[in-house]
């Protein structure tokens, strides 16, 4: 099979041999100083809205119930990972660089592991769009590490179809083994679930593909695909160069299609999932069971690196005591060493974005040396697998020109940080990219704001302008059935006659009705005219000097009418609002 | 020497002619100027600067009547775009309009609060919403912080409430550039 | 603490710099061989020049003085002026030209990284303008001794005999004799048949130096310090403007191998249009540059005033670098269009 190539990238050591000598380990049941065993449950897990609480303080809970719905559509469900009380909703520290803290809710594990009733799921007899919402339900994300809710990446593309599923089993960090480990122990799982996704997906077929320094998962995943039989999968080993693994670097490697920042990859013909996402479709459908644990690699300054299957939840201070921390232990990271994060603490818990954690140490992540000035050398741009010119990105995000930033394609950025290892001059080039995206966001969240409350503001404008026009008609309209009282108390004896009766109502109506239409509602103002007007008629009003007129004058009178209304229109906009 | 300066000369015609060329093809098409300065205004329509509302003053500052330093929601960043926008020289914001302020919501306390509808008459931006003689909310989404609601209350029950950061609101703070001698301690 | 990546590579503005100095010694080696050691004491001055120009700025804008003073950037352009310069030159001429080179080219545009002319290059123009009568001192036959030369570097020789201890570049003997006023008759190889100067194709030990930083330009091209796109393109389009001017005219044109091996070609090609910071950055901005400063070069030489035209050549292709770049940014991934536009 022809291969491609992407450009930049670099080749760090990989560290990976540690993590894999064991097989994967059930993480210990969280407890903290022996006494109670809590699970940390935060309700925003992946892209998109945080999740409404389905629970609260005092529920019992099953292991693998729905506690968190999904907050529209572009989100995903929480599940409980194991059955015990609600002991609060409330907020703790989340497992972000911020420190700050989310909405969680805290499980108090009752050791019985109850679950609730699982039933398989058989999209054969489901539409696409109820299978998406069972997975969105069943909380299945992303696991390589975006957490972006699946259900919403599987639709096929143009047609109705897909030319080529793709199944990252790259693992280009290093460290991080969660994938391999998962492939050489549960290769058929993961098949399963493939055979899922190209289902769903209506693909033409699907390329498993792995970095060549995993040989024993290629065994495996190879195997099981031949022991399915399916003549459309096919796994393929990649070379190993870091970042292989991104999802659009993978793509261009296997098929030789680049798939531009911000465009769908179903509309180039290719969608990519992570192979332990495969494995949480498996798990989903075939066997009912909503996401609620991940296997989680312990690596770095630990005395015995392992993985471990953990529950979503379990703090990390209790998947890591197996692991057993060595003593100059100074930070945890989460993920690995090119794009992790630093962690606030150990109490936090593991969430689905995470595939490692990485005990870290001055001797293994040695503080960086001086930031130096860029010298331009341009080490940076051979390094870059997005085809970027990073120490441009880092010269405009520095000197705050977001816009100029952008021109160049800040948001092409993929976050590698291939720049910033090579970079001679030890630049933290992207924490430059995190700085000006981050606030490139705000200001645009910012000026939607400012455009929505413009919006309002213009909207109300608009609304008082017509509600002064209103009052000023029924003004006009009380003022044309005051003079009509008036005219009554000065009329002389009644005549009655019924045909010049209606001749005068109908003309005190055609005074008021023009004035009175705009009102679309009745206000009690509304009311009073119209008892007004009803109180007139049965009085049977009849100004002598209005009735017999010839046509000259009736053409007088409806050209100061016109005059009158004219005048009354040109006074709108200065009546004071009243009320 | 000659064959110096006529590369020279050369050099300076075909980057004239580039500098033209960009001008003329990133030049941009403006809408009218009012619009462009109310698209720097942050909206707040809290009528601070003196004028009723962000488009009023916007429209006097396009005929040059206001001063571009009477706008304090915009604080110092906003005068700067102003100045950049308007040729101007910056100025700080000026004592007498207020005082630059952190963001803050409107909070009304649902129990003390009469429903008298006044509030609602005071937010240009219909944040609040309520009927005669019912309890008030803000709609927090729409809020912007004008603070016009809080002394037209007859029980003092709108609380302006700054607006915290949260996961999805904080934001990478910019690297330390500082270099720092390498020590050994 | 610091963000991700917790990884770094080990390499340093320090280890770039002390490569490029070490890339340098093979042409060295061939200049103290063929011109006495004169070279190696310019050298020592530029580099003690550079050091205290260097730290006395740095102590003014108030910048940590270890990490900047090791960088090693500094070093680098004393031994570029110390090697573009004529060995026995006055001691004070290559003193003033790195004060130049490192207080105002460098720093007063910003320092290290922020120059955006080469400060070699500026100091060279500039004494060449201001002394060109210095800049034509290379040492002839009669003056290879380290005791003679000390002599002339410091003042200390009678100036009458000078003119018979030094001699011109070949390239300046090839300009005076084409420009002199019975220039009718003379061609390329009159000029050059009757110059003690003359080896065997730029010079007598010319070829020697130029071989010894093309062998050192290499090493830096296999260490992946710099990339083929400068060197290639600076030398190809030299080659081929010298190689069919003198087909055209051979008696008015010198040919490729004189103009490649011949003044500070190789040196230019391989260390000085190579400088990161004043270069353009990206593939085809790179070949874009070196070839302008070759054109230019070549026009320089074979038309100019001046024994050798690549400071002007480069200076003036350094004022362009900020529009190569700009109109050669290279595709992004997944994008078709080349350049820079708005994203999405
Ligand atoms: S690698 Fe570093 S020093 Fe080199 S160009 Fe990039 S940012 Fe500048
Ligand atoms: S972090 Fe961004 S700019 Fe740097 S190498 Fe990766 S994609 Fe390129
Ligand atoms: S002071 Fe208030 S009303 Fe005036 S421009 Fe600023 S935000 Fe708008
Ligand atoms: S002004 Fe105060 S009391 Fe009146 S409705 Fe608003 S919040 Fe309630």
């Amino acid at each position: 099979m022809q291969l491609f190539d992407f450009n930049g990238g670099v080749t760090p050591e990989y560290h990976k041999e540690a993590s894999t000598q064991s097989p994967i380990a059930v993480s210990p049941a969280p407890s903290r100083n022996g006494l109670k065993n809590f699970l940390v449950i935060p309700l925003h897990q992946s892209i998109g809205g945080t999740p409404r609480p389905l629970v609260s303080a005092g529920d019992r809970v099953l292991k693998g119930q729905r506690i968190g719905a999904a907050d529209g559509d572009m989100s995903s469900a929480v599940h409980a990972s194991t059955s015990g009380q609600v002991v609060a909703v409330e907020m703790r520290r989340m497992p972000h660089p911020s420190g700050l803290s989310a909405l969680c809710v805290v499980i108090e594990a009752d050791g019985r592991d109850e679950w609730i009733a699982r039933q398989p799921f058989d999209y054969h007899q489901h539409t696409a769009a109820e299978t998406r919402d069972y997975l969105r339900d069943a909380g299945v994300v992303g696991l390589g590490g975006a957490v972006f809710p699946t259900h919403l990446k599987i639709s096929p593309g143009k047609g109705g179809k897909l030319d080529t599923l793709i199944i990252n089993g790259a693992e280009c960090e290093p460290f991080i083994t969660c994938d391999d480990l998962l492939m050489r122990e549960r290769a058929e799982a993961i098949i399963q679930g493939v055979v899922i996704l190209r289902d769903l997906l209506a693909a033409g077929r699907a390329l498993i593909g792995i970095e060549d320094n995993k040989p024993q998962a290629l065994a495996a995943m190879t195997a099981a695909v031949q022991a399915g039989g399916h003549q459309d999968m096919a796994v393929v080993a990649v070379p190993t160069r870091y970042p292989a693994g991104g999802a659009k670097q993978l793509i261009r490697v296997l098929t030789g299609i680049e798939v531009p920042h911000g465009k769908r990859s179903t509309d180039y013909g290719v969608q990519c999932f992570n192979v332990g996402t495969a494995y949480a479709i498996h798990e989903a459908i075939n066997l009912g069971q909503p996401l609620i644990s991940r296997i989680v690699t312990v690596a770095g300054n630990v005395a015995a690196p392992r993985n471990y299957a953990a529950l979503i939840g379990t703090p990390l201070h209790t998947l890591l005591a197996n692991s057993q921390p060595l003593p100059d232990t100074d930070r945890l990271i989460m993920g690995g060493p090119m794009m992790g994060i630093t962690l606030p603490g150990d109490e936090v818990p593991v969430v689905k974005a995470t595939n490692c954690i990485l005990v870290g140490s001055p001797r293994l992540f040695p503080p960086p040396p001086p930031e130096m000035p860029c010298i331009r050398c341009g080490e940076c741009a051979k390094a870059c697998p997005a085809d970027l010119q990073p120490f441009e990105l880092y010269w405009f995000s520095r000197a705050k020109i977001f816009g100029k930033a952008q021109e160049y394609h800040l948001f092409d950025c993929i976050e590698c940080g291939c720049c910033a290892y090579v970079c001679p001059s030890h630049i933290p080039l992207v924490d430059y990219y995190r700085f000006a995206k981050s606030e490139i966001w705000a200001n645009e969240s910012e000026k939607a704001a400012a455009d929505q409350a413009r919006e309002q503001y213009e909207f109300r404008q608009l609304r008082e302008a017509r509600e002064a026009q209103e009052k000023a008609a029924r003004l006009a309209a009380r003022t044309a059935a005051g003079r009509a009282a008036a005219t009554n108390a000065l009329a002389m004896a009644p005549v009655t006659a019924p045909a010049a009766t209606s001749a005068a109502a109908s003309a005190v109506t055609s005074a008021a009705t023009p004035v009175t239409e705009p009102a679309q509602t009745p206000s009690p103002q509304a009311a009073l005219i119209a008892a007004a007007l009803e109180r007139a008629r049965a009085q049977q009003v009849q100004p002598a000097n209005t009735t017999n007129l010839t046509p000259e004058q009736q053409a007088e009178i409806a050209a100061i009418e016109a005059r009158r209304a004219q005048i009354r229109t040109q006074a709108h906009p200065h009546l004071p609002p009243d009320d | 020497m000659l064959a110096a300066l006529l590369v020279m000369a050369l050099g300076a015609v075909v980057l004239g002619a580039a500098l033209g060329f960009a001008a003329v093809k990133f030049r941009v098409e403006g809408d009218p100027l009012t619009e462009k300065i109310d698209a720097i205004l942050p909206q707040t329509q809290c009528g601070q600067c003196g004028y009723p509302g962000c488009k009023p003053y916007a429209a006097a500052m396009a005929k040059g009547e206001a001063d571009i330093n009477q706008c304090p929601p915009g604080g110092d960043e906003g005068i700067r775009k102003l100045a950049d926008l308007l040729g101007r020289e910056y100025k700080p914001l000026s004592a007498e309009h207020g005082v630059e302020k952190p963001k803050a919501l409107a909070v009304i306390d649902e129990q003390r609060c009469i429903g008298c509808t006044l509030c609602i008459q005071a937010c240009p931006v219909d944040a609040i919403v309520g009927a005669a003689k019912q309890m008030h909310t803000v709609i927090a989404a729409q809020c912007t912080g004008c603070e016009l609601c809080v002394p037209v209350c007859p029980v003092d029950c709108i609380d302006m409430v700054p607006v915290a950061e949260n996961i999805t609101t904080w934001k990478w703070k910019y690297p330390v550039v500082a270099i720092k001698p390498v020590t050994t301690q | 603490m610091n963000n991700s990546p917790y990884l770094r590579q080990a390499t340093s503005v320090q280890s770039v710099m002390l490569r490029v100095l070490f890339a340098l010694l093979p042409g060295i080696a061939a200049y103290v061989w063929f011109f006495g050691a004169a070279i190696v004491l310019q050298i020592v001055l530029a580099s003690l020049t550079a050091l205290a120009a260097e730290a006395l700025v740095l102590h003014l804008r108030g910048k940590p003085l270890a990490i900047f003073l090791t960088d090693g950037s500094a070093l680098v352009t004393a031994w570029l002026i110390a090697l573009s310069f004529p060995p026995l030159a006055p001691w004070w001429l290559v003193v003033l030209a790195t004060m130049i080179a490192i207080i105002v080219a460098k720093h007063l545009y910003g320092g290290l990284g922020q120059n955006p002319f080469n400060p070699a290059m500026v100091a060279f123009a500039l004494m060449i303008v201001a002394y060109p009568q210095f800049m034509s001192r290379w040492p002839g036959t009669d003056a290879i001794d380290f005791a003679t030369q000390w002599q002339i570097i410091f003042g200390l020789h009678a100036n009458q005999a000078l003119d018979a201890l030094t001699m011109a570049t070949p390239l300046d003997a090839l300009r005076t004799a084409l420009h002199s006023t019975n220039a009718t008759t003379v061609t390329v190889a009159s000029a050059l048949a009757h110059n003690p100067a003359i080896g065997l194709m730029a010079g007598r030990g010319w070829e020697w130096i130029a071989a010894g930083h093309l062998i050192g330009g290499l090493w830096l091209v296999q260490q992946r310090i710099i990339t083929w796109h400068l060197p290639t393109a600076f030398l190809a389009t030299l080659f081929l403007l010298a190689g069919l001017a003198s087909t055209i005219n051979p008696s008015e044109f010198a040919g490729p191998l004189f103009h490649l091996f011949g003044g500070g070609a190789m040196l230019a090609a391989f260390f000085i249009v190579t400088d990161p910071v004043s270069a353009a950055t990206t593939p085809y901005g790179k070949l874009i540059f070196a070839a302008g400063v070759a054109l230019l070069t070549w026009i320089i030489r074979s038309f100019g005033a001046y024994p050798d035209g690549i400071a002007f050549a480069v200076l003036l292709m350094n004022i362009a670098v900020p529009l190569i770049d700009m109109a050669t940014q290279p595709r992004v991934f997944g994008h078709k269009k080349n350049g820079s536009n708005h994203h999405g």
